[in-house]
């Protein structure tokens, strides 16, 4: 009995001792990692983000769902540059879904006007040496996305080469590259059709940039 | 036992993932490229070091009964604090290797060198053979990668500026120009024949050594 006593004591003494440890560097470390993460989403929204802009980009933002133009129930998340009271660009973050392996990640960066400031991948796991030319460090593909929209090229022509459309396919992939057209010509239409709602919906709680 | 024993051990007599095969899901996962491998590497020695250290010190108060536990809550520890760190100080090289730092917890090897060692060894020796047995998995891990790398791509430290910072990016190597990229290497099935091959290539130095070894004792009379 005393003996088993002491165990408890010492598994006990042991559990006190790791979570006090990591309640202190949790404590130390919390404000850096903070900082770390919104330095990576100003890194990976930066050349997406217009020249000029007075607003808090980071803090106005805000994350929806819809069905119809995002599909998988994926939480989609916008990002709003203005200029005075007036809508400057807007930057949304959404998945691909129909890659050749899960979901690729992209950021799509627009103009109030409705075209495209460009286009960048996040994350994906498309086959390395095939499909990742669409990562800007393997090849210049995805800056083809820059200055399009909805008019440019017209609808029908938002599709591969092999298909009559106006962009490129890669040698051996074309899935992937199809995956991207689609969705961003879907997050397009989206932001033709709900220009109002993405500008004006309430932003999210700052502070948890964890989306 | 001796010091030299311990890292002989550690190194390449008990090599963790080419003698002893624990601790193969990271070491196929991370392997490939050289800069992920040194970084899971690393990870992985910290982890070894400190668990091993807090294992001895506390092997006393630990009954048998109730060690496994303490081990658990050890190494998760340790795992939890080096991922924190990483994240605030190393945040690019935590969001590529970021899904396997927690499962550093799952590598057998670690939990394997509590038991085996930690426990009944004085705290510096254990330390030292966590030493011994990270840069054993670390060794592992680098010629994993850098075979994987330069067959797969032909580069070796590709993206190094994610461990180094930006000077990282001076130290890639490209071996092969316009390498077109092999498919298999870089795949999980390169994994599992690379490490093959290592395994393979290490126990044929094994078998040569102790043919010499052999040889040279020949003249006695057989035991």
């Amino acid at each position: 009995m005393k003996l088993m006593l002491r165990s408890a004591a010492a598994l006990g003494l042991v559990a006190i001792i790791g979570t006090s440890l990591l309640t202190g560097v949790h404590f130390v470390t919390a404000g850096r990692i903070v900082e770390q993460e919104k330095r990576v989403i100003l890194q990976q929204l930066g050349q997406l983000v217009p020249d000029r802009y007075d607003n808090q980009l980071l803090d106005d933002r805000f994350t929806f769902t819809n069905e119809r133009y995002f599909p998988n129930g994926q939480p989609v998340t916008a990002w709003r540059a203005r200029q005075g009271a007036q809508p400057a660009a807007l930057i949304l973050k959404f998945n691909a879904t129909r890659g050749y392996n899960g979901d690729i990640t992209l950021l799509a960066g627009i103009n109030a006007s409705g075209s495209l400031r460009g286009v960048r991948v996040i994350s994906h796991k498309e086959t390395p040496g095939l499909g990742d030319a669409i990562e800007l460090e393997k090849s210049d593909w995805i800056l083809g996305f820059t200055g399009r929209s909805l008019k440019n090229p017209s609808s029908e022509k938002w599709a591969v080469r092999r298909e009559g459309g106006e962009f490129d396919q890669f040698t051996g992939a074309t899935i992937t590259p199809k995956a991207v057209i689609d969705a961003v010509r879907m997050a397009l239409e989206y932001f033709e059709t709900n220009r109002e709602f993405l500008f004006n919906a309430p932003a999210d709680d700052g502070g948890n940039l964890k989306s | 036992m001796t010091y030299r024993k311990i890292l002989t051990d550690g190194l390449w007599q008990q090599n963790t993932g080419l003698v002893v095969l624990l601790g193969l899901c990271p070491l196929l996962a991370v392997s490939g490229t050289v800069v992920n491998a040194i970084g899971l590497g690393l990870a992985t020695t910290l982890t070894l070091v400190c668990s091993n250290l807090a294992v001895s010190l506390a092997r006393r108060a630990l009954r048998p009964e109730i060690r496994i536990p303490a081990y658990v809550i050890i190494i998760a520890t340790v795992v939890t604090v080096i991922q924190l760190l990483m994240q605030a100080w190393f945040h690019d090289l935590y969001r590529v290797l970021g899904i396997f730092i927690p499962l550093i917890v799952t590598n057998c090897a670690i939990i394997g060198r509590a038991e085996a060692f930690a426990s009944r060894n004085a705290p510096l020796p254990s330390a030292i053979d966590g030493l011994a047995t990270g840069l054993g998995f670390l060794l592992t891990l680098v010629a994993l990668g850098a075979l994987r790398e330069v067959v797969g791509r032909g580069t070796l430290l590709s993206q190094a500026q994610l461990m180094f910072g930006d000077w990282g990016r001076s130290l890639e190597i490209t071996l092969i120009p316009d390498h077109p990229g092999f498919l298999l290497a870089i795949l999980p099935p390169g994994a599992f024949i690379g490490l093959g091959l290592l395994i393979a290539g290490r126990n044929w130095v094994e078998a040569r050594r102790n043919r010499v070894r052999g040889a040279a004792t020949a003249h006695r009379a057989p035991a």
